[in-house]
């Protein structure tokens, strides 16, 4: 603001609120750095202590619960990604004008309601009705690595918990896309419109250009999400420590959030700082990816046509 | 129908006719049928007919059709569009079909416990049929409550300050990592209650209060950044005007800004709210799980709506269907619950924002 009022003498209220302000912007950076802390601080008897939780060491342990989280995120963010495109593109630029707040609203819905709920749906409702279609995938493409047998009989399987991820990660992505393609300098579309173009040639030339960035790190963001969802995955899937790339067998490796939900309630001692130690490592990988998604944003608008 | 009649007598409009349409999805609808039926004959397996499997072979079905006509009578430049916008429609379709279907599943399947029971009794000493969420609705109410009550004097400080007073290094740091906080896995919040509350009451320790801390981590960044968003659209004329009356700073943003953005927080408080209520996964971690009424959050195990359906589930004891049932009653009570904020929320922003 422009108005410096030229200072004669400081108000104990403003003194008084100004310094609660910046105590609470600094409280944010206090909690996530406690975050950290007190997470290293816990797990820290998992590794000093003599009695192993682990008896192979940390890594082993982690190594095929990470390998899961990164599976089941990567498929969701496979199958998420191009719908989340679609579902913008058709909000932002399909749609009847009317239509389109109605259908945004619909789909910030989608994204509030709770992971346990996508959970039991998944376990109850989308797993029997998957599982003959991934009959038909071993049948036809059983030559692939993904696909072998033998097939789960119950549909809980890697795949399953994929494309329930992707439905969870659908909306928040789809929301993020949405924003920026309607960022999309008005200009660009008329000049291409002015050219002749046709609709597609207008997205193609003007909206999908502009939103790349946008849309990957909105990706980054759903995958950051996917890698730390828990209970959809914790219900869906009955996981163990393994590695495996087959997607469709009853034999599949858990996800770390999953694995902490599972085995929490009943831990004790060095076992539960083993399982903080293991939400340690979801933690610094979850930040990391968001960190270079808001970079990679946060560079992008600086030169972005909508300021 | 042969495409050469369809060119003839459309050669100077170059555009498709109106009946094409309909009459291709009658086609690709009846080729589809008649396909799955043919399949379904020769395999002594299929008892009865895949009604999804016909609508996806029809939609393919008709979206080649579709875009061949049009490639053939409009060139390719407009059948490439008309492509993209049967993708970009049945892309959105497809993300439908999975709300509509969980919507109808829990309503029709949580509708079987939906009683007076359900909402007065707890499980305590229940085995098998009967029991309740009692006990649950109470802790998610308590927990949210508290919550909300560490979390929207923080949030909203916060914005103020990255809005009215933050400059320089530090408020671009508060900004990039409340960005980064929305991103915190809810069972990392979990874990960062329990350790710090094992430093303080030692291992093993169940607090309702501790899920209260977990879920605001999560709750803190959404209330941030929706405060934040209200605080910006106060136009600065009412702020400069308040000002030039000699008004101080802190009195023009707590009777001036405040006020104007008021309607716009508390929809994102209420949105806010609506997001960590069926937070799951801290919970299960720092609040238990429990049978019994606990109305003190600062003493042992609490339940909470979003564990009671995950434990029913989980958990299943001898008369299986009757914990299945209560699990999907939680559920369809919890979505009420986010449903009715939202609507509550989108009233509020709807009716109280200063219209301008």
């Amino acid at each position: 603001m422009s108005s410096q009022a030229p200072a004669v003498k400081r108000r104990i209220g403003d003194l008084v609120f100004s310094n609660l302000a910046l105590s609470s912007g600094v409280t944010i950076l206090v909690i996530l750095a406690a975050v950290a802390i007190f997470l290293f601080a816990e797990s820290l008897p998992a590794f000093l202590s003599q009695q192993d939780a682990a008896p192979d060491g940390f890594f082993a342990y982690v190594a095929p619960f990470l390998f899961g989280t990164v599976l089941a995120s990567l498929i969701a963010l496979l199958i998420a990604t191009p719908l989340a495109i679609g579902i913008a593109l058709y909000i932002s630029h399909f749609a009847p004008r009317r239509v389109s707040q109605f259908l945004g609203y619909s789909i910030d819905l989608l994204a509030a309601i709770p992971s346990v709920v996508y959970g039991l749906w998944g376990i109850l409702v989308l797993a029997p009705f998957l599982n003959p279609s991934y009959l038909w995938l071993n049948e036809n493409l059983g030559w692939m690595p993904f696909f072998v047998g033998p097939v789960s009989a119950t549909g809980r399987t890697m795949m399953t918990v994929g494309i329930v991820l992707a439905i969870m990660i659908l909306p928040i992505m789809a929301a993020l896309i949405r924003e920026i393609f309607l960022q999309t300098p008005r200009l660009h579309e008329e000049a291409a419109l002015a050219l002749g173009a046709t609709r597609w040639e207008v997205i193609k030339m003007a909206v999908l250009p502009f939103g790349k960035a946008g849309i990957i790190s909105s990706a980054m963001l759903g995958l950051g999400r996917a890698l730390g969802e828990t209970m959809a995955v914790a219900l869906v899937l009955s996981g163990s420590g393994v590695f495996t790339f087959a997607l469709l067998t009853s034999t599949n490796p858990n996800t770390i959030a999953a694995n902490i939900a599972l085995q929490f309630p009943e831990s004790s001692g060095t076992y539960t700082s083993l399982l903080i130690a293991t939400g340690l490592v979801l933690f610094a990988i979850t930040m990391a990816i968001n960190m270079l998604a808001r970079w990679v944003i946060s560079r992008r608008s600086e030169f972005s046509g909508a300021n | 129908m042969t495409t050469a009649s369809v060119t003839q007598n459309f050669q100077g409009s170059r555009s498709l006719p109106k009946w094409l349409a309909p009459t291709l999805l009658a086609v690709a609808i009846l080729a589809s049928f008649s396909i799955n039926s043919a399949l379904a004959s020769s395999n002594p397996e299929a008892t009865q007919l895949n009604l999804f499997a016909v609508a996806l072979v029809a939609v393919i079905t008709y979206s080649i059709g579709f875009y061949l006509a049009s490639r053939i009578i409009e060139g390719q430049r407009k059948s490439a569009d008309r492509l993209v916008t049967i993708l970009v429609t049945g892309a959105f379709a497809l993300a439908v079909i999975p709300l509509i279907s969980l919507a109808w599943t829990v309503v029709e399947r949580g509708a079987a416990r939906f009683d007076m029971e359900f909402f007065t009794f707890s499980m305590r000493n229940v085995v098998g049929a009967g029991g309740g969420a009692y006990h649950a609705i109470i802790g998610t109410l308590e927990i949210t409550g508290l919550a909300t009550l560490i979390s929207v004097p923080i949030g909203i400080m916060t914005a103020i300050y990255l809005v009215e007073y933050g400059r320089g290094a530090l408020a671009r740091a508060v900004t990039f990592f409340v960005d980064v906080m929305t991103g915190i896995p809810s069972i990392v919040a979990g874990l960062f209650a329990y350790a710090a509350f094992v430093l303080i009451f030692g291992p093993g320790v169940r607090m309702g209060v501790g899920g209260a801390i977990a879920l605001s981590v999560l709750m803190i960044p959404v209330v941030i950044r929706a405060t934040e968003e209200m605080l910006k659209i106060v136009p600065n004329e009412l702020r400069e005007a308040s000002y030039a009356l000699g008004v101080p700073k802190w009195l023009t943003v707590t009777k001036v800004v405040l006020p104007t953005a008021l309607a716009g927080i508390a929809t994102g408080v209420m949105i806010a709210i609506a997001r960590i209520i069926g937070e799951t996964a801290p919970l299960l971690i720092i609040a238990g799980f429990t049978a019994s009424t606990n109305f003190n959050p600062f003493d042992e195990r609490m339940m909470t709506l979003p564990v009671f359906v995950y434990t029913s589930y989980a958990n299943q004891g001898a008369d299986a269907q009757t914990y299945i049932d209560r699990a999907w009653t939680g559920a369809l009570v919890l979505m009420l619950i986010v449903m009715i904020l939202n609507i509550i929320a989108r009233l509020v922003s709807k009716y109280f924002s200063p219209k301008g």
